[in-house]
């Protein structure tokens, strides 16, 4: 025996003592082999104490072999990668590795807060409803910070993560979940029929129970049928086999959310590669081969470190070579647990007693208990195990009720195992009670899955491979894959799965004893918190939960929920089945956040979109604002101008006074034809459309169906049946959306197409009184453009550059003479160069979103602002607009009686009393002299800008009354921000109120 | 969840979006009442069980399909395009 590693073996197990690991626990330097878990490698050293628990600080050592483990939580990592409550019992050893025992204070074997547990009876069942009732406002102060202190798991790392996460998707025709005997008969009978199959399995070792245990299957060790499985599978080129990978949920139609941890077992993930991958399995078929998880028993003392599950001794003893102690007893209510006994004695360990409560055993297992020298209490139970810090005695009642003690540093418990059916349940369906085997079984199953072995409650080796062998065959038949003549199932070795379940062990005269017996190790829940509910009334499963916090947090009640059951049904005189289960959800086991965001996080949270002149902006110096999923160039600072507010002053006046150039390709813009196109857009624009002549824009507007304004945009007939419609950027999915539901939902027999293109057409305004001029040096000369030929409002395909086909549109959103010219994407690029170009000799001058909004607020346009889902045409001024000769879309419900109320607030301008003062969009306005009370509100600001032409700020806004109240002033009440400033009620349009300039 | 779109196949159910009940149809015209209007914007059954709905493939074909849904099980029934060719035409 190492006397680095005291507990391990002398051989055997599946570990590789060719490979030493280092790690440290609590700073402490332990070695371990590769194979180990992090717990198998602490037990292998001799560390019981692992961690302290969540409410009381007790000492609590490892519980289980398995993803169930409700004690042995850690901090894994260090730095940006530590990871609270990570469970020692499935975490792979490596090199390297760092834990850190968690809520604990200053140390674990010494902790200042396991004062807690003689506080019990203030910290019991419904603790925080009755403890820190009064007053409301000491729980964020006081009570909180203070539970929060006392009462806890791990701490979160606090820093970005470093690593990466992927998703991915995959189709198969058949699933298993699980590779333990089950999971790998399905596995192989599937995919032996040609089907395509993905084998899923959560450790980093395929075998499942198997690994644990000393079987034979055919006269052969199970582990050679293991590999011979593995090896048959790894030659069928449709099979996958995913290890380290937990399907933790099963969602419709056959979806299964799959975490795969492609390098937790490793310090820092390779380069390049992520760390784990969320997987999302679309199957049309799966075999549930989940195994069971063990059950323990409630007794005085049961959480002392040294008290395990009895299957979990064996998966340390002959998985991982290690000991996890050296002087057992065994407490059994089953066959099962005899196996351990066994097992351990087999190792070297001295077996002190079996205590099985049972009065008839089979005389093989009595026989078995005389063959390795151990004591047999049939009759008995183990009533406490004491020891503090590791178990140092069990006290033991026998049949006739005298009670004894015996020394031993380690308790295997048996009370027989629950199927891992937690999947099942995830569309909502109940387990259902076996009553031959004392445990939930899957009950209705979710469409396409099936259950094989133990997790149907189908416990024997035999069973699992009967199951899988048929249900993997199953499965793949009704995928169409036809059945292969199978072999006989294996045969096995016998085992027992008798069992006569123990749920709590009270004292000699039938009380529940005075020591803590924990039902729930995760959470701190004792038998005794499980009477006070039922004495307090929470007697449903549900109520029960929720009072005591039974089954909650991480491990949600894997080993715990079964003996709350069987208590409260005990203290209501009812059985398990009557007093119910709670139904399982997603996950399986915790999913990190940052698997299920994969490399969606930061600024990858959205895709981002580049406009075809996204390389043009950046030559220029251009700043980039995200406009939805687009990057749109929001300003172009030149050197020296060390405000944005002077790039922006600069870029409107050079477009008022020469010529600017702006992108504006992420409009949307959808093509509509069909011989009732002008027909459709009557019906989805308040305006007429039937009279707008061939190469003629129109400025539009459409609601929604109940009245409020959807967008706006200008669309042009390029001929009798074709036109091209703009979209505000915004809006251009839902606009499309929104059409296609009018033409294929609404208005079937329309003769009319429509798609998008707004990513096949990159798209210029050219603005500014030269910009005929520049214009003039990009199209063709056969075009002519002068005001007489393409006046105001002209729409028409031109072409550009020597025949490049565009379109230009006269249309002005900043009120200059003004240019809207399209070329197909591919060549927007170079349209901004040629326009550059022709307007070098005129100064011509790029501006972005900033200048476009200044200039838009300048001419009054309504934009996102107004347009903001609360406002209807009236309000924004643009009544006159709905036409009163046909129907449309939105026409009825916007003339409901308050949407047509004259009180509603409305569009106007505002400008400040005093021109230097600032105003702020979201201020709110509130008469003169009047209170800034809600009752005093009349309305808000929607947009500002500082206007380089007037040499003042200017607003636009939604005023009650506001039309009316031209000329008067108001306050604009900004308390975010201490405004409140006197502004004037006034016209929106601030610049060429009459609009000369868009005529020249 | 997965849909069967009548175009495209058995699609994912993130491909697509939902508008809710297909069974209103809107009162068209000039003499459409507001009351008619009214029930047609904003009443809904909202039935547990067998429900023809409204969905969008938008990453899709860009098809309204009629889905036929149970509403406690998410079980679909039926996939149709909701636009349907006019009488007397070839499909």
């Amino acid at each position: 025996m190492s006397t680095k590693q005291p507990f391990r073996t002398a051989d055997g197990g599946l570990i590789d003592r060719t490979q030493p690991q280092s790690f440290r626990f609590d700073g402490t330097r332990y070695e371990g082999f590769a194979g180990d878990t992090l717990a198998s490698a602490l037990l292998a050293n001799g560390v019981r104490l692992v961690g302290r628990s969540f409410k009381y600080h007790r000492p609590r050592g490892i519980l289980s072999a398995g993803p169930e483990e409700p004690n042995a939580l850690v901090e894994l990592r260090a730095g940006a990668r530590r990871e609270p409550n990570t469970r020692a019992t499935v975490t792979e050893l490596y090199h390297g590795l760092e834990a850190r025992s968690q809520n604990r204070w200053p140390s674990l074997a010494f902790d200042v807060l396991s004062i807690n547990s003689l506080l019990g009876p203030a910290l019991t069942a419904g603790f925080y409803y009755k403890t820190f009732m009064w007053p409301a406002s000491f729980w964020e102060k006081l009570y909180e910070p203070l539970i929060r202190r006392a009462a806890g798991l791990g701490r979160a790392a606090g820093h970005e993560d470093p690593d990466h996460y992927e998703k991915a998707f995959a189709f198969c025709d058949v699933l298993v979940i699980g590779g333990g005997p089950a999971g790998l008969a399905a596995a192989l009978a599937a995919g032996r029929t040609g089907a395509r199959v993905i084998l899923c399995d959560e450790d980093f070792r395929l075998g499942g129970k198997l690994l644990a245990e000393k079987r034979e299957i055919d006269a052969r060790a199970s582990s050679e049928w293991i590999a011979d499985t593995l090896a048959e599978l790894a030659g069928m080129p449709d099979v996958r086999i995913m290890a380290r990978s937990t399907v933790y949920g099963v969602y419709d139609h056959g979806i299964y959310g799959v975490i795969e941890r492609v390098n937790d077992h490793l310090p820092i993930p390779p380069a390049h590669q992520p760390r784990q991958r969320s997987w999302r399995i679309n199957a049309k078929r799966a075999v549930l081969a989940a195994g069971a998880i063990e059950r323990p028993i409630v007794f005085a003392g049961n959480d002392t470190p040294g008290v395990m599950l009895a299957g979990a001794v064996r998966a340390y003893v002959n998985r991982h070579g290690v000991l996890p102690g050296r002087e057992a007893v065994i407490f059994t209510s089953g066959d099962d647990g005899w196996a351990t006994a066994r097992d351990l004695a087999a190792a070297g360990a001295r077996i002190a007693a079996i205590v099985d409560p049972r009065p008839q055993i089979d005389a093989g297992l009595t026989a078995l208990a005389s063959r390795i020298g151990a004591r047999v209490l049939t009759g008995g139970v183990v009533s406490a195990a004491s020891g503090g810090r590791a178990l140092r005695q069990v006290t033991i009642r026998d049949a006739s009720g005298r009670e004894q003690t015996i020394a031993c540093d380690l308790l295997a418990v048996s009370n027989g195992w629950n199927p891992t059916l937690h999947l099942t349940s995830h569309q909502n369906t109940r387990p259902v009670w076996d009553e031959a085997i004392h445990a939930f079984v899957p009950g209705q199953m979710p469409a396409g899955l099936s259950v094989a072995g133990s997790a149907a409650g189908r416990f024997s080796l035999a069973q699992a491979l009967e199951d899988g062998a048929r249900l993997g065959s199953q499965a793949a038949a009704d995928c169409g894959f036809a059945p292969t003549v199978d072999a006989q199932p294996p045969k096995t070795d016998p085992e027992g799965v008798a069992l006569a379940p123990v749920w709590r062990v009270k004292d000699g005269k039938g009380r529940s004893f005075r020591g803590k017996a924990f039902v729930d190790f995760q959470n701190d829940v004792t038998d005794k918190d499980v009477e006070l509910a039922a004495r307090e009334g929470f007697k449903p499963v549900e109520h029960l939960k929720r009072y005591t916090t039974l089954g909650m947090a991480t491990d949600q009640g894997k080993t715990s929920n079964i003996a709350g059951l069987a208590i409260m049904a005990e203290q209501t005189g009812k059985t398990i089945p009557e007093t119910g289960t709670t139904i399982f959800r997603p996950p399986y086991t915790p999913v990190a956040i940052g698997a299920l965001a994969g490399h969606h996080r930061g600024q990858d949270f959205r895709p981002i979109r580049l406009t075809p002149t996204h390389q043009w902006s950046k030559d220029q110096g251009a700043v980039f604002v995200e406009a939805g999923l687009w990057l749109r160039a929001q300003y172009y600072p030149r050197p020296g101008e060390n405000d944005w507010l002077v790039t922006v002053n600069r870029e409107v006046l050079a477009v008022r006074n020469g010529v600017g150039l702006c992108d504006v390709s992420t409009l949307g813009k959808i093509d509509i034809q069909g011989a009732d196109a002008a027909g459709f857009l009557e019906r989805v624009y308040i305006n007429g459309w039937k009279a707008l002549p061939v190469g003629k824009a129109r400025y539009g507007l459409m609601l929604r169906e109940d009245g409020f304004v959807m967008d706006d945009g200008t669309t042009s007939r390029l001929a009798e049946t074709h036109f091209v419609m703009t979209t505000t950027t915004a809006n251009a999915a839902k606009v499309m959306q929104h059409l296609e539901f009018c033409h294929q939902v609404l208005w079937p027999d329309l003769d009319v197409r429509m798609v998008s293109v707004s990513e096949q057409w990159a798209q210029a305004a050219i603005a500014g009184p030269k910009a005929r001029e520049v214009l003039r040096g990009v199209v063709d000369a056969q075009h002519d453009i002068s005001n007489e030929a393409f006046p105001y409002l002209a729409a028409r395909e031109i072409t550009v550059g020597g025949g490049i086909p565009a379109r230009l549109f006269r249309i002005s959103f900043s009120g200059e003479l003004a240019y809207e010219l399209a070329v197909p994407a591919d060549h927007g690029d170079a349209m901004m160069r040629a326009l550059m170009a022709a307007g070098e000799p005129h100064g011509i001058t790029p501006y972005g979103t900033e200048a476009l909004g200044v200039m838009r607020i300048e001419k009054g346009h309504v934009a996102g602002n107004e347009l903001n889902g609360q406002t209807t045409a009236r309000d924004l001024g643009l009544g006159k607009m709905m036409s009163s000769k046909k129907d449309f879309i939105g026409r009825l419900m916007a003339g409901r009686d308050a949407l047509v109320e004259t009180g509603r607030p409305s569009f106007v301008g505002f400008k400040p009393v005093d021109p230097n003062q600032r105003l702020r969009a979201g201020a709110h306005f509130i008469g003169v002299g009047k209170p800034a009370v809600m009752e005093h509100d009349e309305g808000y600001m929607t947009s500002v800008a500082y206007s380089p032409n007037l040499k003042h700020w200017m607003g636009l806004g939604l005023l009650r009354n506001g039309a009316s109240r031209i000329g008067e002033r108001i306050r604009a009440v900004d308390p975010v921000r201490n405004g409140d400033i006197e502004v004037e009620i006034c016209n929106p349009v601030f610049v060429d109120p009459e609009g000369a300039r868009l005529h020249v | 969840m997965r849909i069967t779109c009548p175009h495209c196949g058995a699609r994912d159910v993130q491909e697509f979006t939902y508008l809710g009940d297909a069974s209103p149809s809107r009162p068209d015209g000039l003499e459409a009442t507001e009351a008619a209007m009214f029930d047609y914007v904003y009443q809904r059954e909202n039935p547990a069980g067998r429900h023809r709905e409204l969905w969008y493939h938008g990453a899709g074909c860009h098809a309204w399909l009629t889905v036929t849904r149970d509403t406690r099980t998410h079980a679909i029934e039926a996939v149709e395009p909701t636009k349907r060719p006019k009488a007397g035409t070839a499909a």
